[in-house]
């Protein structure tokens, strides 16, 4: 019945022209089906929708007010102009009063050409910008973090940022107090550093504005480029190669290693390796885990650890499940630890001159490159972490032609990875990976089912049970914090016999990163990013020689020569952590 | 106006304590729990500190911010407590055309808070309010239930030292 009704069409008229429309829809999406865009500012499909910016405002015939045409149904019959004279000077004022008292300096600002507030001042004629003249607020940074900078003299207040927060069962930031005083902040007006945010960068990506910045580290990083006496070594994470290319105007999802690995080496990197690499070695240590624990009676279900953002929020707000969580590093660490232990080891160099670079999709790896039980080599595993974002502004600022870069391949040994690798870049993919390499271990020998289907794809919440090795294993995908809480509260509870359960902080997993280039509301609300990103990765996995993680040559000799068997005492020093309960408030 | 949040100490008692949970219990289930939760927590402790919004989080299992926004929106409610006196100075028409913000600046400057403000001690706090109907008296300052009228600048430091 209520399917029958979502159907069901309805006539209307868009700018004169006879049009159809599903009763149910908005004005803007109706709109935007005749090959017309309505421009948006504080809309976030089924996340904040709040008709507060009223910059949507279309004129709808027999109503006397403008109607913002993200929150107001079509109606049948309904007559609408979304690009009268009237329309478009009521926005030009919108614009002109939110600049007014918006700190504009354009010109230096980390956002500029990405910014939808600058955008549409362009496209909405606004000539001058100073046209209302009165009060400024006073603004104070927030530079308390290690992984953001907010600064409300760039804030519109169209609280995207308070509900993707909030879409993360965090909400430590919104709009307080009220009227000419409404400012985005925490509560009782602490520093984001004193409240339990989780790092995860939701806000940064979602912002349209330059007032949500990630901590930039371009600089440091040129300079130990520049540092004759360091090696700096760099990788990159798995979704970093299906999400660079937009930056620089290539199609969403394409995907870019070869080109990406050039400019890497255009850039002065030493060396440049794939996190996938690491993806692998946390897959044998973490299935050996899983399958050490599933024998011995160790604590189930098993919950995935690679996602520093999740660990975090683990830690704030689940401390009850922290035997849970798996004790491996992620990816990024594992693979700085052995960067710093077998490979310096390997090529006679000294740890302290190496630096490592990683490049994330993620702005909570700058939280976990700081943690406790990451230095394996006695300094950090990781020395500088770079945000998808970061990269793009050190390869343009070197005026690279990324574009027409020609394809080359990651360095030898630790360049090396497989499918199972790959995929570590999207919600399920983890999940699938361990599934491959734990399956060969309990049924004693490879299996030939690798795919396991029921865990791809960006539902929010996945489950399956796989008959492995004469037991059936119960899985759960989870991405994105309101997601996983469903799931967490029935393990604290006791409520459910999962054996294992992946959690990735951010919607669809890391190639949805808050550390990944911006994408206007335009594109968010309509196009699936998360799952044309992820199509690239796993159209790479199928194409891959070797698909299994423990299949990964360098990765067997490392086990050989250097930490004896996965889970030995010697991978405990090197490849796993140790966390700490933190305060709910 | 942006509310001011007090850095007095905490002087919470196990009574308000017991009584506040009463209240948040007694509010629990229904929707928009915490509007009336707010208002009566502030009647039993005059004022919402972060420790009582605490706890109102907790057991409502809300986030601390989303209380606090709610706090911050209503003007009923002050994130900062009453002092043993409250001093008020008012800025209604007649009182302002006399002078009185020459009066709180001097109130301002001589306790060394702003209006909506206590004093660390939690002796003084300071609020400004609209005509108090003694317009004949202006300028007009009272001091819990004294009142101070015809006043002059010069004079308010006496008369605050009579009170400290
Ligand atoms: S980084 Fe994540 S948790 Fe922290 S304020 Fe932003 S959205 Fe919230
Ligand atoms: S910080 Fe950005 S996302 Fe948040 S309200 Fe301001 S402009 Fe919107
Ligand atoms: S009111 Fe519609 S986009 Fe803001």
């Amino acid at each position: 019945m209520e399917k029958n009704q979502a159907e069901k069409t309805i006539n209307i008229k868009i700018n004169n022209i006879a049009a159809k429309a599903k009763e149910g829809q908005s004005i803007l999406e109706a709109t935007k089906e005749i090959g017309v865009n309505i421009p948006t500012l504080c809309y976030l499909k089924g996340m904040n929708e709040i008709g507060a910016c009223r910059i949507c405002i279309v004129e709808v015939k027999g109503t006397k007010n403008l109607v913002a045409s993200c929150v107001t149904p079509v109606e049948e019959g309904m007559e609408i102009l979304t690009n009268s004279p009237r329309v478009k000077a009521s926005r030009k004022t919108t614009l002109e009063l939110l600049l007014s008292t918006h700190r504009k300096d354009c010109l230096s600002c980390v956002r500029s050409g990405e910014c939808e507030l600058q955008a549409l001042c362009k496209q909405f004629g606004v000539e001058d910008e100073n046209r209302y003249k009165g009060a400024m607020p006073k603004y104070r940074q927030d530079c308390s973090t290690l992984h953001l900078i907010r600064d409300n003299s760039k804030c519109i207040l169209c609280r995207r940022c308070e509900a993707a927060c909030k879409n993360q069962h965090v909400a430590v930031i919104g709009a307080n107090n009220r009227g000419f005083d409404t400012q985005i902040g925490c509560a009782f007006e602490k520093d984001l550093n004193e409240v339990p945010c989780i790092s995860c960068g939701q806000c940064i990506v979602n912002c349209p504005t330059g007032a949500l910045r990630e901590r930039d580290s371009c600089g440091a990083v040129m300079e130990a480029i520049n540092n004759p006496q360091k090696v700096v070594v760099v990788h990159t994470a798995p979704s970093i190669r299906v999400s660079l290319g937009e930056s620089f105007g290539l199609n969403i999802g394409a995907n870019v290693k070869g080109k990406m690995v050039s400019a890497l080496r255009r850039l002065g990197f030493d060396k440049v390796f794939d996190t996938d690499f690491g993806a692998d070695m946390t897959i044998v240590e973490e299935a050996n885990e899983f399958v050490n624990r599933i024998k011995n009676n160790g604590t189930l279900p098993m919950i995935t650890s690679c996602c520093p953002g999740w660990v975090k929020f683990c830690e704030h707000y689940y401390p009850e499940l922290l035997e849970n969580l798996s004790t491996c590093k992620s990816p990024q660490q594992m693979l700085g630890a052995i960067i710093k232990t077998w490979y310096a080891e390997k090529h006679n160099l000294d740890a302290k001159n190496i630096v490592v670079v990683s490049v994330m999709p993620c702005t909570a790896k700058k939280f976990e490159i700081a943690r406790e039980y990451q230095s394996a080599a006695g300094s950090p595993d990781t020395d500088y972490t770079l945000t998808t974002r970061e990269l793009v502004r050190m390869i343009k600022s070197a005026c690279i032609d990324f574009k027409n870069l020609a394809d080359e391949d990651f360095d030898p040994l630790l360049g090396v990875s497989t499918g199972a690798g790959t995929i570590f870049g999207t919600t399920g993919g983890v999940m699938e990976a361990a599934l491959r390499t734990a399956s060969d271990i309990l049924s004693g020998g490879p299996q030939r089912n690798i795919e396991y289907k029921e865990i791809r794809g960006t539902d929010a919440i996945k489950e399956a049970t796989y008959k492995i090795g004469g037991e059936n294993i119960k899985v759960a995908v989870v991405s994105g914090l309101s997601n996983a809480v469903k799931i967490l509260d029935k393990v604290k509870a006791g409520e459910c016999e999962y054996h294992f359960i992946e959690v990735m902080s951010c919607p669809g997993g890391c190639v949805n990163g808050g550390g990944q280039p911006i994408q206007p509301s335009g594109v968010r609300n309509f196009a699936d990013l998360k799952a044309t990103r992820a199509k690239g990765l796993y159209e790479e996995d199928k194409n891959l020689p070797l698909r299994k993680s423990h299949e990964n040559p360098t990765i067997k000799v490392i086990y050989e020569t250097f930490l004896g068997e996965p889970c030995s005492r010697q991978a405990h020093k090197i490849l796993h952590t140790k966390y700490t309960k933190r305060s709910k408030f | 106006m942006k509310k001011k949040i007090s850095s007095v100490k905490f002087k919470g008692t196990k009574e308000q304590e017991a009584k506040l949970l009463g209240v948040i219990n007694k509010y629990k289930e229904l929707p928009g729990a915490v509007m009336p939760i707010l208002q009566e927590a502030q009647n039993i402790y005059g004022y919402l500190p972060i420790e009582v919004q605490t706890i109102i989080a907790d057991r409502l299992d809300l986030p601390l911010r989303e209380i606090f926004s709610i706090a911050t929106f209503y003007s009923q409610f002050s994130l900062s407590p009453r002092g043993k006196y409250e001093v008020s100075v008012c800025l209604g028409t007649a009182c302002y055309v006399k002078g009185s913000d020459k009066i709180l600046e001097k109130v301002r400057s001589i306790l060394h808070i702003d209006t909506e403000e206590c004093t660390t001690d939690g002796k003084f706090s300071l609020t400004s309010c609209r005509c108090i109907g003694a317009c004949g008296l202006a300028p007009v300052m009272t001091i819990n239930d004294d009142v101070y009228s015809r006043l002059k600048p010069d004079a308010v430091e006496d008369i605050l030292k009579k009170y400290m």
